[in-house]
Order: C-alpha cells, then structure tokens, then sequence
C-alpha cells in the first residue's frame, strides 16, 4: 500500500466525490425527511453532472489505481460518461414520476446514486475483486429500487425475483470467479493475461469453466437468453421510473464490463468463449423477438424489446476484435438513448391520474395527442431499424462487424429477427395511428419528461447528419481495451483489422 | 458539371415544405387549405427543378451528372454522393412529375388529417428523389428503405377497410428482402472496402460471392417489384391505398426494384446475372402469363390493374436481363411509360371510386352514357396499357420482347402472348365498366369529370402520346448509360477465366 495519497488516487475522483456527496445527501434525506426529496432528485443530478465533468480532467492514456485495481482510459471514460446520461435521464424521468405515484422518498434518489457508483466501478474494474464488489453494490441497490413500491404485490414480486436470481447469478460469478483464482493464482486482469497463454491441459479445463460461469453471471445482468427470465416480471412490476432505469443504464454497465472481462484478459481464448456469445445473441435475438410478438403490456413488451436489443449488441462482441467492441457499445448508446425517449411516452400514459400499462390504451393517440403519436412512431421506428433515424446505424455497424468477421449466418439471422421484431413495433404504431381513438389522456405538465422526448427524438432523426462522430469515439474507445497493449512489446495479439484501424 | 447543387436541393426541398406544413397553425379547414397549397407548390417546384435537371442533361455523356459529393462517415468509404445518368434521370423526372398529381387527386378525396397526408407524401418524395439519385450504396439503403415508412402510414391511416393487413404486408414483405439486401452490402463492403456505387461496379468480386450477393439483392429488388412469385403483397397495398397511394406506389416504387438491378445487380454481379438470366427469364413468363390470367378475372378493378402491374414489370426484367441495348432500352421505356399508364388507371379508378365508393366491377357499366369525357380518357390508358402503336406502352413491351428474341426465342414466344392477354383483360375490363347494359341507378347519375380531374388527366395524356411517337428523347438519353454498362458486363463475362464452370455456391463460415 504505498502513495495512497490522494493525488495518487486521481483516476477515482469522480467516484470519491460521488461517494463522499452521496453520503452527505443521505445524512440530509435523513433529517429533512421526504419532503426534500425533490431537491434531493436536482443535487442528485448535479452530483452525477459534475462526476461526468471531472472526467474530462484526466489524462486518455490508461492510468491504473488501488493496487490495478482500477483502471481508467477512454474505455472507461466513454462508458461512465454514457452511464451518466443514463442516470441523467433517469433521475429527469424519476423526479415528478414519484410524486405521481406518491413514492416520494427519499431514499429513491440514494439508492440511484449507490447504483451509479457502482455502475462507475464496474466500468473500471480491471481486477475480479473489485469487479464483483462493484457489480454488488450496484446490484443490492437495484433490487431495493426494484420493489421500491413496497405495498404493491407486483413490485414485491419483482423486487424478489430479481434479488433471488440476481443472487443466484452473483453466487455463479463468484464460483466462477474462485475457480478462475484457484486454477491460475491470480485475480487481476494484466495478471490473468500473463498467465492465460500458459495454462496448458486440466487448467485451461478449469479455468475456461471459471470464464463460463463468469459469463452466465454477466448474461443475467445483461439480461441475454437464457438467463433473461426475471426481465419481463421485473419491467412490469417495478415502478416505470425505476424500469427506465433498468433498461438504460446497468446494461451500458454490464457491458462494458463484459467487453472489458472478454477483450482484456481473456483476448487470446476468444476462439473459446465467442462461441458462447454467439449462442447467447442468437437466442436473445430470436426469443426477444418471438415471445414479443405475443405481448399484450407495453413494459413487458419493451423487456422482450429489450433481449433483443441486447442480441444484436451482442453480436459485435461476438466478433472479438475492436470494431465489433466499438459496434456493441455504439449500439447500446444508441439504444439508450431511444429506450429514454420511449419511457417518456410510456410516462406519458395516464388517464384521471393513474398509470396506463396496455399497449391498447394508446388506441388513437394519433387523434387525441397528434405529436405525442408521431413522435412515439418516430422512435418505433427507429428501434425497429429503419433508416433513415439512429437505430438503423446501431444496427448497420454491428452486422458490419459481424460480416467483416465472416460470421455470415449470424448477420443473416440477426436481419431476419429484426424483420420479426419490426413487426411488434409497429403493432404500436398501428394501435396508435390507425385504431380507433380513446379518451385522452391527462394533461402532460412534466418539462423534464417533456425535454427528454424531444431530445430522444432530436437524436433519432438529425443523428443521420453525424453519425461518425459517436462510432470514431466508441473505436477510439474500445482500443485500449486490450489488456496486453498496456505493455507494447506483446502487442502483436491483435489481427490485421486492428492494425489497420491504428493507423487511422 | 455544375456546382450547383441540383439534386440535394430537389431531395430536400420538400423537406422544406414539410417544415412549413408543420407549422400551420388554425382551424381545421384552414389547415388543411394550407396544407395542400404549401405541398401542392413544393411538388409543383420541385418538378420545375427537376425539368431544369432534364434540360441541362448532357445527352450523349454515359458517365454521371450534377455529382455531388461530400464527406459522411470520414475515411470509412461511405460517402453522401450523388449523381444521375441516363437511367436514374427519368425515374426523378418521373417520381418529381407523380407528386403533384397526387397531391391533386388527393384534393378532395381526403378529408381527415390532411396536414399529416400532405407530410408523408413530401417526405415520400424526398426518399424517391434520394433513391434514384445516391451513388453510395449506404446513401442508398438509407432512401429505399426510408420509403417505407411514409408509405405504411398512407396505407393504414388513409386506406380501405382492410388497411392494417395490407400495411403490415406491404412493410414486413419489403423489410425482409432488404435487409438481406444490407447483409450483402455490408459484405461488399468488407470485401471491396467502399459503399461508393461507382468504385463496386469497377471491382467484382469472386464468381462464388457474387452468386449469394445477387440472390440477397434479388430478395429485395424481385419483392419491390414485384416478381412472381414475391408478388403477393402489391394487389393488396393497391387495393388498400388511397388512389394517391397507389399512383405512387404503380407509378415509382415498383420502379425502384428495376433500377436496383440495373445499378447494382446488373453491373455488380455480371457473372451471377449470366449464371441466373434464364431463372429471372422463366418468372417474367410466369409472371406475365399468370398474373395476366388472374387479372382477367378479378372483379375488383384496382386489384385488376395491380395484376396487370405484375405482369408488365414482367416484360421489365424481361428486358432488363437480355443484355442486349434494346432489351435493356424497352425495359427502362416500359418502366417509365408503366409509372405514367399503371398511375393514370389508378386515376381512373380514383375518379369513379370517388363517385360511387366502390371498385366492385359489376357495381358500374353503361357509364359512358354519363360520362363520355371519361370514357375516352379511361379509354386513351386502356389502350395504352395494352400496348397500342403510338402510345408509350407500345415502344416498351416491343423493345423487350425485340431484345428477348435475341436473347431466348422461346422465352420471348411465351411473353409476347402475354400481350394478347393483356389486350384481352383490360379491353374486358372496359367493357364491363365503361359500355354494357346500366345495371346501376347511381352509377347512371355520376357527373362527368370535372375540371380539376381533366388537369390532372390531360399532362399525362400528353405525356404518353408524345413518348409513343416520340420515344427517342428518352431513349437516346438512357442509350450511353445502357451501352457502357452492356460493354462493361460483356467485358467482365469474357474476362472471367475462361468458360464458366458452375460450382455449387458456397461461403466458408467461421464463426
């Protein structure tokens, strides 16, 4: 433990400061009581605002900390500075969504914040300790967010199946993550890939049974087939905000996490492990798409809406090269922000005070709130991947990989998913614009809520006019996710498409 | 050459107007007075513009003109490039000439939100424009597969009664070919480095490759056709749309899978087409012969002409893949000339429709009692459609056969009696509709077309006619464009190793 001073620590700034004010709301949520809750939800954001802020400060060459425990790079820096428009948003979204519902405590926002910290953690995370710290801290706050509507049966239920099978997916990776020690002796990420070329026989065996439950662990975080089965329960039952949340914010986490364990140490077994990715996109793709054809509530269409997602995403890890990492976070960014946009319509969805959740509720919306209705349609569309708005380019660059790769059928596959999925997108649509009309629903007055769209949407149709600017950072990114680069003598592990996009 | 830049302009100045239309405010009659104005004067500028474009055309350059190219995705070889030759000059022409009429037809015809009607039509015909006009093929994609969302939504919100059925096919059919389309793009792409058309067409790739690229673009150009046996889904959009919509539908959209062979199929994947021609020869017989004998007996009349579309985008493919100039030319002829005929029947149709909300067949007759003006209108299309010497229809479906003889004489046998059911379903039709005995008080009552209609009728009239006697303006225009991408294709033929062995296609996969 040596110079832990606390310029030596300047990599975790924005993490200490976020702890340290985290806490110092605490202490004044607890004395003030539920009625500061509200401003609670704007020091909240300021917090999350100036975190991403002090990002900027660091250096882009990667900096270790905490005994490498803790990394920072552009990897990290992109992935935390798109966690924090996701908590962002959410928190823009929570705010007046909890007065409705009349859940306004003051532990929502905290609980949010303890999530965040733990999503930054996880971004950096370049040991298996810290990893699984992270992942936990930002786990047991979800759980509670999840059943945050303590006296509603649903969310109960949500918030219980979450925590029982979120434990169990936390018990595998720390199986995994023990078997990994026990066969290679070491728990840091440079480590393991020291030792990785060397390991020969029974413990390649072992530790490549380490990887894979690591990997199911993380598959339930990111919520891919077939370890997706709390999504639908959990997005239907908690409260909206919280499932806004869900849907934007821990997956970008998870992910990069995932890249981050499977481009780093990992980087050389890719031929083992990218065979699990591609059953894992390929059945998330097919089951998101399918069992959504039969769903009948808007949430628990956006969870199905939501495994898809994530098998399309997965597709470019499954590439295993930096450009496919790059399409998989581009497209999650990409996702993010759409899926934002979309729960604010659903926020929308309330008639004489109370919540609507059928997708036939938002029968004529067309007529009864015209711009309402096509911005809904503009962002369907875009998730449904049709040119020209941004989903359409989340989707391009990740088949791009994928074919640039060679994996043909698993481009193909993919295609054909999303013609499949197109079709419950514009199930909505067509409830909205061509069904027939409902009463209205209740006045919006949320600005927050209302901003939110219109930036979702901004983003989705003027996204075309620059669409480079997002991908050149993600591959900027995800370059200096490999682990081996740290030290340049043993950087030829790449292949020639890393090469390649070096000398860009 | 000119710097300044033409196309982008008629690209998105109805994106302009779609800017304006969404900023009218008032009452509903107001609105929607306005609206169609503001579109109406759009379309009718960007037509302007686009007759400019015509007259500034070089004729006798094979290369492309009023190029435009700007930085889009940086080094990644996607470009935003533009460009028209021969080919792509007339479907622009044609889909800047379409607009207003449709817009026109639409006058009265639609009563509800006609402010978000005018919107999707202007954002329909940047996406047209765009089209035809991109010359990087991801410029492309984004345009082609743009329509379709415009297009749903006249289809389910303005159409018939089984309108969401109809919209959900025409989206899911088109969907699934194109986005096996983007997969063999993106393929391109990997392997040749660039999205810009024009760098594709001058590096073929292996002869195995180019089997599955052109199997996955002919997925996409065979359904927005439509070939037989992807066909299925046009008699019912037809059907469904507003009159508007079909127009557009017939009269440019069909279009846009006969120019994806020509700019991509054709030049990309010489080798493919030669190993599929006969294929692509057999389902435009099939399609021409069996779609002919299924529209002569419908008894809905745009369901009709929707069969009679299949049949003579039948001739279309046909021509296009004889390889030979004049196959090629009445290929390209019949596709213009059918936007003009195949949009005026679906006028027509409009016209009665609109009278007596009904396209039941048996519902009329006797109407040239009422309507004489009509009846030579409806008449003149007819004719044409058929293939009359002196209208447009004739100079295509004569060209393509012309070429098809060379190319396979019994291929061409077998077409050439499509003509004659052609003759024999539309004349039917006329009869039915137009002479025989008054079977209905109310269609005996019908006013005659007025003034309004007889404006949208007459440029079109003109139109055909003039392309009948007159077809060498187009022709020698589309003439360089064909022959160089004829020589380039023999070429890439002949420099193919030696005869064409024919292997079974197969694409390592690795995962």
């Amino acid at each position: 433990m040596t110079g832990l001073t606390f310029v030596s620590l300047y990599p975790v700034w924005p993490e200490l400061f976020m702890v340290i004010s985290t806490l110092m709301l605490l202490v004044i949520g607890v004395i003030k009581g539920n009625e500061f809750t509200s401003l609670l939800f704007k020091l909240c954001f300021g917090v999350v605002a100036i975190s991403a802020i002090m990002m900027f400060g660091v250096p882009t060459e990667k900096i270790y900390a905490l005994n490498d425990m803790f990394v920072l790079g552009r990897f990290a820096m992109f992935s935390k500075l798109a966690i924090a428009v996701a908590v962002g948003i959410s928190l823009i979204l929570s705010s007046r969504y909890l007065r409705e519902e009349a859940l306004n405590r003051f532990e929502y926002p905290i609980l949010m914040m303890f999530a965040t910290l733990g999503m930054f953690m996880m971004v950096s995370a370049s040991h298996l300790l810290s990893f699984y710290i992270a992942l936990e801290l930002q786990s047991l706050s979800l759980y509670v967010l999840a059943a945050f509507r303590r006296r509603s049966v649903t969310s109960s239920e949500a918030g219980l199946k979450y925590f029982i099978l979120g434990a169990l997916s936390s018990g595998l990776i720390l199986f995994g993550i023990s078997l990994i020690y026990g066969f290679t002796g070491v728990l840091g990420y440079s480590d393991i890939a020291s030792v990785v070329p060397g390991l020969e026989g029974d413990r390649l065996t072992g530790f490549l049974f380490g990887v894979m439950f690591v990997l199911s662990g993380l598959a339930f975080k990111v919520s891919a087939v077939p370890f997706h089965m709390w999504t639908p329960d959990v997005y239907e039952g908690a409260p909206t905000s919280v499932t806004a949340f869900f849907a934007m914010a821990p997956k970008l986490a998870a992910f990069a996490m995932l890249i981050r364990f499977l481009g780093g140490p990992l980087e050389n077994l890719a031929d083992q492990w990218q065979v699990v990715i591609i059953f894992l996109s390929v059945m998330s793709m097919a089951w998101g798409a399918f069992a959504g054809l039969a769903q009948t509530r808007i949430k628990r269409l956006l969870a199905y809406s939501s495994i898809s997602n994530v098998g399309f995403a997965l597709i470019g890890v499954a590439a295993a090269t930096a450009e496919g990492y790059a399409a998989a976070m581009f497209y999650m960014v990409i996702y993010m922000i759409t899926t934002a946009g979309i729960f604010a319509f659903v926020m929308f969805m309330r008639r004489d005070g109370r919540a609507l959740k059928e997708i036939s509720d938002l029968s004529g919306l067309s007529k009864t709130h015209p711009l309402m209705a096509y911005g809904f349609a503009v962002l369907m569309f875009s998730i449904s991947g049709i040119p020209p708005l941004a989903g359409f380019f989340g989707k391009f660059f990740v088949f791009e990989v994928a074919v640039a790769e060679g994996m043909y059928a698993l481009a193909v596959f993919g295609v054909l998913t999303s013609v499949v999925a197109a079709f419950y997108y514009l199930r909505i649509i067509k409830v909205m614009f061509f069904d027939e009309e409902e009463d209205a629903f209740d006045q919006p007055h949320s600005i927050g809520r209302k901003s939110v769209a219109v930036l979702a949407l901004a983003f989705s149709v003027l996204f075309i006019l620059s669409p480079l600017k997002l991908l050149e950072t993600a591959r900027q990114a995800t370059q200096v996710v490999y682990v081996s680069q740290d030290t340049p003598s043993t950087s030829d592990g790449g292949n020639a498409y890393e090469l390649e996009n070096t000398s860009r | 050459m000119v710097d300044f830049p033409l196309l982008s302009l008629m690209t998105y100045l109805p994106l302009v107007g779609v800017f304006f239309i969404a900023m009218i405010q008032g009452d509903d009659v107001v609105k929607a007075r306005n609206a169609k104005y503001a579109a109406l004067y759009t379309s009718l500028f960007v037509f302007l513009l686009s007759l400019l474009m015509l007259s500034r055309f070089e004729p006798g350059n094979p290369d492309f003109q009023f190029v435009e190219k700007a930085d889009w995705f940086g080094n990644l070889g996607i470009s935003y490039h533009m460009g028209v030759d021969g080919i792509s000059l007339f479907f622009i022409v044609l889909s800047a000439f379409l607009l207003p009429i449709c817009i026109l037809t639409s006058w009265r015809s639609i009563t509800s939100r006609v402010k978000e009607y005018m919107i999707a039509f202007l954002v329909l015909e940047t996406f047209m424009i765009g089209t035809f006009s991109a010359l990087d093929a991801m410029l492309f994609y984004v345009f082609f597969e743009g329509v379709l969302i415009p297009m749903f939504l006249i289809i389910g919100v303005w159409g018939g009664p089984r309108r969401v059925y109809s919209s959900f096919k025409f989206f899911l059919y088109t969907l699934l070919g194109s986005v096996l389309m983007l997969v063999a793009l993106l393929t391109l792409y990997t392997q040749v480095g660039t999205m810009d058309i024009l760098e594709l067409m001058e590096n073929p790739v292996a002869r195995n490759l180019q089997i599955w690229l052109f199997l996955a673009f002919f997925a996409s150009f065979a359904v927005k056709m439509p070939m037989w046996p992807v066909h299925t889904w046009l008699p019912d959009a037809h059907v469904e749309a507003p009159t508007a919509g079909s127009v557009i539908l017939a009269g440019v959209l069909l279009k846009m899978g006969g120019y994806g062979f020509l700019r991509f199929s054709i030049p990309m994947f010489p080798e493919a087409t030669e190993f599929f021609t006969p294929m692509i020869f057999w389902l435009s017989v099939v399609a021409i012969i069996y779609t002919s004998l299924i529209a002569l007996v419908q008894e809905d009349m745009k369901k009709l002409i929707a069969y009679s579309s299949v049949a003579h985008m039948g001739f279309v493919t046909l021509g296009l893949f004889t390889a030979t100039v004049e196959g090629m030319q009445g290929g390209i002829f019949q596709m213009i000339s059918h936007g003009l005929i195949s949009a005026a029947l679906f006028l027509c149709v409009g016209v009665i429709y609109d009278r007596l909300h009904t396209r039941d067949i048996s519902q009329y007759g006797g109407i040239v009692r009422n309507m004489p003006r009509y009846a030579t209108i409806f008449m003149i299309f007819m004719l044409a459609s058929v293939g009359l010497p002196g209208t447009s229809g004739f100079v295509g479906e004569f060209l393509a056969l012309l070429g098809a003889f060379q190319a396979n004489t019994a291929v061409a046998a077998f077409a050439a009696t499509g003509v004659i059911l052609g003759a024999a379903y539309m004349l039917y039709l006329y009869r039915r509709v137009v002479f025989g005995p008054v079977t209905n008080n109310e269609a005996a009552a019908m006013p005659d077309v007025d003034y309004r209609e007889m404006m949208i009728f007459i440029p079109i009239i003109a139109l055909v006619i003039w392309l009948g006697v007159q077809p060498g303006y187009v022709l020698e225009r589309t003439e360089p464009a064909v022959k160089q991408i004829i020589s380039n294709y023999n070429a890439a033929l002949v420099n193919a190793s030696g005869p064409a062995e024919i292997t079974s296609p197969v694409i390592e996969e690795d995962f």
